[in-house]
């Protein structure tokens, strides 16, 4: 009798283990996988702002910070100065940042900011086709790390340390 | 019984968009040619803030209402004074709202009497302590009766 209500519960119990794995797109999160375990970083081609094409498959090879943002976002534009650091002082060891900028107002908007801030590396803007591929990026910012093999190797969903960024890229730089 | 008075005690429309959404306000009954003042309750989901009307910084989006066109002529939007907070990603405290606060419209009646709804849309741009989400429209719809 008792073990049949158990039985009864296990469903229950098992809906709510996997309610407390899953991850809102909502929260933040700051999460690095293992080597084995990652996914293909989905590529796309973007025109930057001087109308060159950047395609992610284009930077195979290199470990690559792609960093989903826009102007209207304050936690954003705390990050963007470290990514800038981040494109000088790595670049030669085989680095890149590109920026996806999520602003409806497009180049209006992202042209003037970049410029100003005297931004260093490839900044495209983004639409729903390239947030789609990435599972919907709804929550800004939203920055991936992809390994040089062209794999998703961490995803920081909103603010993290810069020293969180720098073990990422260390790690992913001295594999 | 109980699952009728729990409906009963339910708003009969909430307009919801993201972590902000607005009560149906109360019915505006007012004069051929009077104003009259309609509280336009706005609830912000917990952890969550929007920029007030007047954000601390250019860059930011303000939240608005507009009222489209009808028998009434809206004449006044009056948002209450921000709260200043402090966040993870603002090196000094920003105008926001957050919680429940009350933004007044104004309006006159121009139009002939009878009933109707004012559409209104209140954009707004939603952060947490470390994250955004992209600006969002809530569409307000305020029911009124010209006497």
């Amino acid at each position: 009798m008792i073990f049949s209500k158990f039985l009864r519960l296990v469903p229950a119990i098992l809906m709510l283990a996997l309610a407390g794995c899953s991850r809102s797109p909502q929260t933040s999160g700051n999460g690095s996988s293992s080597h084995t375990s990652r996914k293909t970083a989905a590529d796309f081609s973007l025109r930057d702002v001087d109308g060159k094409t950047v395609k992610l498959s284009d930077f195979r090879g290199k470990v690559v910070l792609l960093n989903f943002w826009a102007t209207w976002c304050s936690p954003c534009r705390v990050e963007i100065p470290w990514f800038i650091q981040f494109e000088q002082r790595y670049k030669d060891r085989g680095f890149a940042v590109i920026g996806i900028a999520m602003d409806d107002d497009g180049w209006n908007a992202v042209k003037p900011y970049i410029q100003a801030h005297h931004v260093n590396y490839r900044v495209v803007i983004g639409n729903d086709q390239v947030s789609a591929k990435y599972g919907g990026i709804d929550s800004l910012p939203t920055t991936l790390l992809v390994d040089r093999q062209g794999d998703i190797a961490a995803t920081h969903i909103g603010l993290v340390s810069k020293a969180s960024y720098e073990n990422d890229i260390a790690r992913l730089l001295n594999n | 019984m109980a699952g009728l008075m729990a409906a009963a005690l339910l708003p009969a429309e909430v307009a919801k968009s993201g972590p902000l959404s607005v009560p149906a306000p109360h019915k505006l009954m007012l004069k051929r040619g009077a104003t009259a003042t309609a509280p336009i309750r706005v609830e912000v989901r917990n952890g969550y803030h929007v920029n007030s009307n007047k954000p601390s910084e250019d860059y930011l989006i303000p939240l608005t209402l507009q009222w489209g066109a009808g028998q009434l002529t809206s004449t006044a939007v009056t948002y209450p004074p921000p709260t200043m907070e402090k966040y993870a990603f603002s090196p000094a405290p920003i105008a926001v709202y957050t919680s429940d606060f009350t933004i007044t419209a104004k309006f006159k009646a121009l139009g002939t009497p009878g009933t109707g709804t004012m559409s209104g849309k209140l954009r707004y741009q939603a952060c947490t302590n470390n994250m955004c989400l992209p600006p969002k429209t809530v569409e307000v719809r305020l029911p009124y009766e010209i006497e």
